[in-house]
């Protein structure tokens, strides 16, 4: 079983703080971490080696610090990291991305399933996975909580809904965006985070993918961000005091207000 | 492909210093210098200047002849009873993007063979806006399935070339918009909350992201269709007007599944989903054990509210994850959002703050939530929830 796991290097939100003036993001000094949704990606590929044996490779596409998230995963358990890292790859919307992750993995090759997290918490677009998986050819699954059964071959997941979930049967090679609910990502142990260190990682660019220049980054993306800016915050912010009974008329005469 | 910085129009003022999410820009000489190794040629900079001195050129491709595109096709999600209502929502913006646009509104139905073609279902799709209903149908068809839903899209696409293309950005429409968008190699724009046509008849889109913290707007130039996935219960619903439409049943047939549904649950501990509900009680830390959710349940009940959650009570194993807001969680949009001993984390805000109402009830006056509050409690939700309910069912009694 050979699984390829995409992550990415994502700002930490835990330490992003609003500037109480101007309420913007203050973005200055912010640690980037693995996206929080990837690590339950990896852990799950970790869980199935450990099972039935196999393979995980990690890739990322990013600058040379995104090494940091990929020695992390080896950390955790993965076999080999691959960095895609190009100054041609910068500016990427989603659909440039998984292009690119999709030349990657044909590169790769020979694999049985490819397992994402849900979405970024910088992006929030759940895009990537999806269009990888349309650029391969392969089935998708996404918003899977548990993979019930897995062999090379095929699979049994549950996937959520908004009412409730589902369980889908699919051939491999396939790929997954899982949901934090399907596992407990684990620590990287310390005989991991030795190995990690000494760890080669390899750095792929656009000839060793054998992309078309056209096809990634700013040049590759449809999509063009004409403006970013701040989201206006109404909230009055106002407190209220007082007895239990007061609280509950305050509330109940609020309810009433915006309801009429 | 490049970014650079006009030097006649660069006064130096640093506005762009901060913005940069990479931190690879510094003013030296009065000058804004990028650093190209950290340049990820986001943008963010060059909406933050003020004198329009940076920016951004690219090399464009033609894939596509905008001008053969014309029309609004809106992707018409179905549910168990019928049409989901993000479709209704759809239609009146469809409708305004349509009009602007001067051209036509279509909503594609993809369906089996047990659909009816002539009933309330198309009828009122027509009436709330739709000029033409796509159906495209086969046996295939009977529920949603990733590959043969994708399969029909982009066959209708094709034929009928329409300039815009929109669906719900609900589970169903998230999976299923980037496949399309990836097969036809144009642009798509995630859980837009705002679209609008500009002067050069280009579809402006606008979205939150960093969990609403910023907002940006995105456009698609030079490949059609353009395609976005709309955040449910933003737009409003659009009303039934009597009004004419045309119908055209397409027999369509996809390839081969690699997937199959085995069984749709429904989870009986969602009542009201989160999704759907005007009104959600949420509850965090401060509930303290996982039988106190069955006080905030009581509460949900007599106001028909959904229940939801902060992620501590998830992470304790106190309610499932599938009643979690938030950035690793949901994200819920509720006329009226009620937080139950939650601190407001940014993580957490990031799933609800856009509520159009947050009520807080907090014992810490410090507390974050009460900063997107409309009406902050500072007081404990063991001793006003219970009063709350008392007085509620005083009321309806």
């Amino acid at each position: 079983m050979r699984i390829i796991v995409c992550i990415k290097q994502v700002p930490d939100t835990q330490d992003i703080k609003i500037d109480p003036e101007t309420n913007t993001l203050i973005r200055e000094g912010v640690p980037s971490i693995m996206n929080p949704l990837d690590a339950y990606a990896l852990e799950e590929a970790i869980r199935i080696k450990e099972k039935g044996g196999g393979e995980v490779i990690v890739i990322s596409m990013g600058p040379s610090q995104a090494e940091d998230i990929l020695r992390e995963a080896i950390g955790m358990g993965a076999d080999n990291a691959v960095l895609l890292t190009d100054v041609k790859f910068k500016g990427a919307d989603t659909l440039a991305t998984s292009y690119t992750l999709k030349k990657a993995i044909e590169k790769i090759g020979d694999y049985n399933l490819i397992l994402c997290g849900k979405q970024a918490i910088d992006g929030d677009t759940a895009q990537v996975g999806p269009e990888i998986a349309e650029l391969l050819g392969i089935p998708q699954v996404t918003y899977v909580r548990k993979i019930e059964e897995i062999d090379e071959k095929r699979a049994v997941i549950e996937r959520m809904t908004e009412w409730g979930y589902q369980v889908i049967e699919t051939f491999l090679p396939a790929l997954f965006t899982v949901v934090k609910e399907i596992n407990v990502p684990r620590l990287p142990s310390l005989r991991g985070k030795i190995k990690a260190k000494s760890a080669e990682i390899s750095h792929w660019g656009l000839d060793d993918i054998e992309a078309e220049q056209e096809r990634v980054g700013l040049s590759g993306s449809p999509t063009k961000v004409i403006k970013i800016f701040t989201p206006e915050r109404k909230k009055t912010g106002k407190k209220f005091v007082g007895t239990r009974e007061e609280a509950a008329d305050k509330i109940i005469g609020f309810l009433k207000d915006i309801s009429s | 492909m490049s970014i650079k910085v006009i030097e006649d129009s660069c006064n130096g003022c640093e506005a762009c210093v901060p913005a940069c999410p990479y931190e690879a820009i510094s003013v030296q000489d009065g000058i804004a210098r990028i650093d190209l190794d950290n340049c990820n040629l986001c943008g963010a900079c060059v909406s933050e200047c003020p004198f329009e001195a940076i920016v951004i050129e690219k090399e464009t491709t033609h894939l596509r002849s905008p001008s053969d595109y014309h029309g609004v096709l809106v992707y018409g999600e179905r549910t168990s009873e019928g049409i989901h209502k993000v479709v209704y929502e759809l239609l009146s913006k469809g409708r305004e993007l349509a009009d602007k646009l001067n051209t036509e509104l279509a909503v594609a139905l993809v369906v089996n063979k047990e659909f009816p073609t002539k009933d309330e279902i198309i009828d009122g799709i027509i009436a709330r806006g739709a000029d033409t209903v796509y159906i495209v149908r086969n046996e295939a068809f009977k529920e949603f399935l990733i590959e043969p839903y994708t399969d029909a899209l982009v066959y209708l696409i094709e034929k009928y070339k329409p300039e815009v293309v929109l669906a719900g950005a609900t589970s169903e429409g998230r999976s299923l918009l980037p496949r399309v968008a990836a097969r036809l190699k144009t642009g798509l724009t995630a859980d837009c909350t705002g679209l609008d046509i500009n002067e050069d008849g280009l579809l402006v889109q606008t979205r939150p992201a960093f969990g609403g913290n910023i907002m940006a707007r995105i456009i698609c130039e030079h490949r059609r269709p353009q395609m976005a996935t709309v955040r449910y219960k933003v737009m409003e619903e659009a009303t039934e007007n009597e009004r004419k439409g045309d119908v055209v049943i397409e027999e369509f047939v996809p390839r081969i599944p690699q997937t199959t549904l085995l069984q749709d649950v429904l989870d009986e501990t969602q009542k009201i989903n989160l999704e759907d509900a005007d009104i959600i009680v949420s509850g965090g830390r401060g509930i303290q054990d996982a039988k106190n959710f069955t006080l905030l349940q009581e509460l949900a009940d007599l106001l028909g509210a959904a229940l939801g959650s902060s992620r501590p009570p998830v992470d304790d194993g106190w309610i499932p994850y599938s009643h979690q807001v938030g950035q690793t969680g949901k994200t819920v949009r509720p006329k009226v959002y009620i937080a139950c001993g939650i601190s407001g984390s940014i993580q957490h805000l990031a799933g609800m703050s856009s509520s159009d109402y947050i009520i807080a009830i907090n014992k810490d006056s410090d507390a974050p939530i009460f900063k997107v509050a409309d009406l902050g409690i500072v007081g404990d939700l063991f001793e006003v929830v219970p009063v709350l309910i008392k007085r509620l069912k005083a009321g309806s009694s």
